[in-house]
């Protein structure tokens, strides 16, 4: 394998590279997909949800052989306190029956078949393989150096790394900066058996439909961001997660030691919390944790993406930070950019130039797409929350009392229980809360 | 299911025995700059804890679930984690 020059190389058996391999083999280039786990998903996770449009874009009316687990009915968002959960949202959407938006989806099981469609296509799969580092000659990326299979060598070497362990590719190579604890998420998800009939009946599903759960406020001790219940076939995915920075109560560099501290807990104790709100609880009821999965989310928007191309290379997916938390979107992210890129090197080898300069033209896709689009309107999105935690703090907690003052029957006329409402909203929420919920709507919007 | 060991338990793991993918660059700066220990609660797999006897911080890389988030998480840049070697280390059933 020593002396033969690829087509592309691609690192990374996820969405994003599997994504550019089918794009690419399609046109009859010769690619190859580098994997370091004992097969494609081995050593991937997500929460659990898939979008249809990405997937179909790049497979074609194949997407309806895919090993999914069940199409999303209903999309409900929780906003929670200790004492209390308040459903701001359930979406049933029928609609989704005969045009499915979304799956809940395990990735070891996916991903084995997605690579499949590209070695269908023509793309070579490497299994156990990791990419230790890109090879530069003359300032240009000319292959990458792997751990078994030797120097692999390509006109093109697409990044599709994930947001990646220890030190990445191109921090090595200087392409990218180190991310920041407040750049990204720690999540972390059970995966907890349950007999069907008991998820359809406790997520008020139909057989083999399902509902995705997300909750916002005390489920996360009130920091920036949410835990989710995704209903799979025979389990449930369970999980979530907030800042890196957020478990080390709010210190993210040397210089923030002994200067703030919000409190550390680790990514288990949130999930206990979680798992054992009154609310929470009654749902997992039997349930039994069969694997424990953890992953960083990219969560700074756009301004935390490295540069996304240049002579020989291009960067996809978590690898260039692709993320939309407040959608919950990252492997829809992924699929596009990897089709992007994709195409952009089939145009490349049309004119037999992989220059920075014909790559860049992938820069220009991704910005015009809803990938740039949607990652440039949520940039201060999750900044936001960080440094106004009482936004899923102290707003839910208020929302909640107003609304046990309104239902709760104890003789005080409705006239007396309105005023004494917006007596507390004006008492402790007071201009800020108004002036921050017209912030969070704007950056939201 | 509560406690971590047990759902560590769950997780399939190659072992790459002898062969640690994570190492703590100088155990002097656990001892002497860092206050908050963060990376003994941060980890969600518990890899890392403190041991004031050793005046070291131990690594069970061997309970290690590759999210990564070790190398952006401690403030002082002190932990070094690459992957394991191909074939090595975590492969999910259902991920």
């Amino acid at each position: 394998m020593q002396d033969e020059k690829f087509d592309a190389i691609v690192v990374g058996a996820g969405p994003a590279g599997v994504a550019a391999a089918i794009t690419m083999a399609r046109a009859g280039l010769q690619v190859v997909i580098l994997e370091k786990g004992e097969k494609p998903g081995s050593k991937n996770v997500m929460g659990g949800i898939l979008y249809r449009h990405n997937l179909e874009e790049v497979v074609g009316e194949a997407w309806k052989e895919a090993p999914i687990e069940r199409p999303m009915i209903e999309e409900q968002r929780w906003f929670m306190t200790d004492q209390a959960a308040l459903r701001l949202l359930g979406h049933k959407n029928f609609r989704h029956r005969e045009h499915p938006n979304s799956w809940s989806v395990l990735r070891a099981r996916f991903d084995p078949w997605f690579a499949s469609k590209a070695e269908e296509a023509g793309a070579f799969v490497i299994n156990e393989t990791v990419v230790e580092n890109l090879v530069v000659k003359d300032g240009k990326v000319v292959g990458v150096a792997t751990g078994r299979e030797g120097d692999l060598f390509a006109d093109v070497v697409i990044v599709c790394e994930g947001i990646g362990l220890g030190k990445r590719l191109l921090e090595k190579a200087g392409l990218k900066k180190p991310i920041r604890a407040n750049q990204a998420a720690i999540a972390v998800k059970e995966i907890m058996a349950l007999d069907p009939a008991k998820i359809e009946e406790r997520f008020n599903c139909e057989p083999g439909e399902g509902c995705a759960v997300e909750c916002f406020g005390a489920s996360t001790m009130g920091r920036a961001g949410f835990m989710f219940i995704y209903t799979n076939q025979d389990t449930l995915s369970v999980g979530g997660g907030v800042l890196v920075s957020d478990y080390n109560g709010g210190v993210v560099r040397a210089r923030d030691v002994g200067r703030v501290d919000h409190g550390v807990f680790s990514p288990n104790e949130l999930m206990e919390h979680f798992k054992t709100h009154p609310a929470i609880k009654p749902l997992l009821e039997g349930a039994e944790t069969v694997e424990y999965v953890a992953k960083m989310i990219p969560e700074a928007g756009y301004k935390s993406m490295p540069k996304l191309f240049g002579d020989g290379y291009l960067v996809c997916g978590d690898a260039a930070m692709m993320a939309n938390p407040v959608h919950r979107e990252g492997s829809n992210l992924a699929m596009a950019s990897g089709r992007m890129a994709g195409e952009t090197v089939i145009q490349a080898k049309e004119l037999g130039d992989f220059s920075e300069r014909t790559l860049s033209r992938y820069k220009g896709r991704v910005d015009n797409s809803f990938i740039g689009k949607d990652m440039r309107k949520y940039n201060d999105a999750v900044p936001l929350l960080e440094q106004n935690p009482e936004m899923l703090g102290k707003y839910p907690e208020l929302l909640d009392r107003a609304l046990d003052e309104f239902f709760r029957v104890d003789g005080v006329s409705k006239w007396e229980k309105q005023s004494r409402i917006l007596k507390m909203f004006a008492k402790e929420g007071g201009v800020k809360m108004a002036w921050n919920t017209a912030k969070a709507a704007w950056t939201m919007k | 299911m509560e406690k971590l060991e047990d759902k560590l338990f769950t997780v399939r793991n190659k072992k790459d025995e002898g062969n640690p993918h994570i190492r703590v660059l100088d155990h002097t700066v656990c001892a002497e700059k860092c206050t908050g220990k963060y990376c003994n609660h941060f980890c969600p797999a518990g890899v890392y804890l403190w041991s004031p006897e050793t005046a070291k911080t131990l690594v069970s890389y061997e309970n290690c679930i590759e999210c990564g988030a070790c190398a952006i998480g401690c403030p002082f840049a002190n932990i070094d984690c690459e992957t394991p070697r191909g074939g090595f280390g975590v492969q999910f059933k259902f991920g």
